[in-house]
């Protein structure tokens, strides 16, 4: 039977349609995965940015929220009416010098820090520091103990108190876990401004300004060097990525 | 001293069961507060994005510092030889594991996504000291059970001493290690103090011990069966110590945060204008739980009967409770200081000092946690021998007369 010229044949004709089956399941792929350009968003983050906020307050006044009401529209952050349990990833922040009287009004949010207190502390890693600088919240592994929020000085996190209903795909929220700003990391890995920046410059004063901190010929590098910048709670050596001018 | 024999719980069994359910209502109840909090959201709670830590935290940390001090009973007798402490080491191993069992359920009850209990088991941040006491609460209760396992069964006896040690100063590292929880906390200014640690040592000291002379009077008096007054007089003497050494460290850490300036406005907040978290403070904390036990146990501490030394235990409770709240509550009702020099307003209680109310539910879940305690002792005592037969004179007292 082995030496049948017809079960030979039909050997041939398999092993070939082998080869030719794999060739147009697998040829198609490996066409795609070489030719395709990997898009920005799916580059691996890299240290050699750092992204960062510089807060003008000379330019921010205190009626204009443009900042708040973006970041709410962007992520969908619906209140209940509850503001004690309602979430605020940006808030504006009024500030009144006890000695001279000075006035000045300010947006605080996370502040992205480089040695983030939030980070240190969660028991199970779910606060992360991308390489770029961006903290996070992986919504995964948080098991809602808020100790970030305690340990955070600058009270920029919230924990979910109820329900989320109309989410984004883009900006994932859930009931007993802890967020916060995300620095619109969405958007930053496409190309794009925070939300709260492309407000602030539409429908605000312009005195937001994003940018990569380690870029020399940034605006926000250049304007650092200009003008200097400082941080909040700087004595405790955190340094955040958000920065502020004209406090 | 003759030689020490244990039994079991004889209490009928109608009677045993009977208060065993009584006491695991108190479980339902903490259990359904636990499944209302997690259904609705943690927004049906005191608890908001100011305090994010409230009564539930409260009644935790306090069963967790009670129950590392609740082990000194053994570790006495163990470690450093005092004889009529001996017969009581295994109740004190039980009281300790009960204890801290029950402050943990309430921790993981209370957590925003109790679920994912998995996930705090399998990912560890070990920067984090909530991740180190993961290991450090897991570890107590495998070394107080092999200590307990050395104390019960004679062929084990040879390695008594050697379990007893690691579990004392596993039990430092535990109470050492809860206390930095508020210790690294550098935000807060009523936080970020070193001496939070040795403070929640000497807490333990105190709480474990007025929970166990409590749990002991109530014990032996439903048996008819004597304590020994020598004994009663040595935990009383051990107790009034420990209170002092609590308002030793309370002075030290308030003196210290008056001394920087940069702190006046927390202190000034809990000692003079905290409203509640005040009265708390000087009513519950220093005269109920340091002043009124310090005069019942060193005055006349020659004359102590076990009435006494009950009340003095009482009072230490209810002060200690009241401590852990101002710790908890005050530390965070304080606001943060963002802009020193400034005063600040926002839409997120920026620059307010923060309201916290206690719900229900709150409240509920703390006490499901301490009759989770309860009932392991009780079903514990009652399955196996950890009480002594007797603890009278002739058992205890090295000085008495056969």
């Amino acid at each position: 039977m082995s030496n049948c010229p017809t079960s030979t044949s039909r050997r041939k004709f398999l092993n070939a349609a082998s080869v030719l089956g794999a060739g147009i399941v697998v040829a198609p792929g490996i066409t795609l995965h070489g030719i395709s350009p990997a898009r920005a968003g799916s580059t691996a983050v890299s240290s050699k940015i750092r992204w960062g906020l510089l807060v003008d307050a000379s330019k921010c006044t205190p009626d204009c929220s443009a900042c708040v009401t973006a970041c709410k529209t962007e992520h969908n952050l619906q209140g209940h009416d509850r503001a004690a349990t309602d979430p605020q990833w940006i808030r504006k922040v009024d500030l009144r010098d006890r000695k001279s009287g000075r006035t000045s009004s300010l947006p605080v949010m996370c502040q992205h820090c480089d040695e983030p207190p939030c980070v240190d502390v969660c028991p199970t890693g779910a606060s992360f520091k991308r390489a770029d600088g961006i903290v996070l919240v992986d919504k995964h592994i948080c098991i809602g103990c808020r100790y970030c929020m305690m340990a955070c000085p600058y009270k920029a996190r919230s924990f979910v108190h109820e329900v989320t209903i109309n989410q984004k795909s883009y900006s994932p929220r859930g009931k007993g876990t802890v967020e916060s700003c995300t620095f619109c990391v969405h958007r930053i890995d496409v190309g794009r401004q925070p939300a709260c920046v492309e407000a602030c410059h539409k429908d605000g004063n312009g005195a937001m300004t994003f940018g990569d901190l380690k870029d020399p010929e940034s605006d926000i590098s250049k304007k650092l060097v200009a003008h200097g910048g400082s941080r909040i709670r700087g004595d405790l050596g955190l340094d955040p990525g958000v920065r502020y001018q004209g406090v | 001293m003759q030689p020490v024999t244990y039994s079991r719980l004889q209490t009928p069994s109608p009677t045993f069961f009977a208060r065993l359910a009584g006491i695991l209502m108190v479980v339902v109840i903490g259990l359904g507060s636990a499944w209302y909090m997690e259904h609705n959201g943690h927004w049906v709670t005191g608890m908001d994005n100011q305090i994010v830590w409230g009564m539930p935290h409260v009644f935790a940390v306090f069963l967790i510092v009670s129950a590392s001090g609740a082990l000194n009973i053994a570790s006495i007798g163990t470690v450093f030889g005092r004889t009529p402490y001996k017969p009581l080491g295994r109740l004190s191993g039980l009281v300790a594991i009960a204890l801290l069992v029950g402050g943990l359920s309430i921790l993981v009850l209370d957590l925003g996504r109790p679920d994912r209990l998995i996930v705090a088991m399998t990912h560890y941040n070990f920067s984090s000291i909530f991740a180190w006491n993961i290991f450090l609460y897991t570890g107590f209760i495998a070394v107080v059970g092999i200590y307990l396992w050395t104390m019960m069964d004679r062929p084990m006896s040879p390695y008594n001493k050697a379990a007893g040690t690691l579990a004392f100063v596993w039990r430092l590292a535990l109470t050492t290690g809860t206390g930095l929880i508020f210790g690294f906390l550098v935000a807060r200014e009523a936080y970020d103090a070193a001496v939070l640690a040795p403070m929640f040592i000497a807490m333990s000291f105190a709480f474990g011990l007025a929970i166990f002379v409590l749990l002991l009077a109530v014990l032996y008096d439903a048996t008819d069966r004597p304590i020994s007054e020598y004994l009663i007089r040595r935990m009383g003497r051990l107790l009034g110590l420990f209170v002092v050494g609590v308002q030793y460290f309370v002075i030290v850490y308030h003196l210290t945060s008056l001394y920087a300036t940069e702190h006046d406005g927390i202190e000034r907040f809990i000692l003079m204008d905290g409203g509640a978290i005040t009265v708390l403070f000087w009513v519950g904390q220093v005269l109920l739980g340091g002043l009124i036990p310090l005069l019942m146990l060193l005055v006349r501490s020659d004359l102590l009967a076990i009435s006494r030394l009950c009340w003095a235990s009482v009072f230490v409770i209810l002060g200690g409770l009241a401590q852990v709240y101002v710790i908890i509550i005050g530390g965070q009702a304080y606001p943060l200081e963002l802009f020193p020099g400034r005063s600040v307003s926002s839409t997120f209680f920026d620059g307010v000092i923060h309201s916290y109310i206690p719900s229900f539910a709150e409240i509920g879940l703390g006490l499901g946690g301490c009759a989770i305690a309860i009932a392991i002792i009780l079903v514990g005592m009652r399955m196996l021998d950890f009480l002594p037969a007797r603890l009278d004179d002739k058992m205890v007292n090295p000085h008495a007369q056969d």
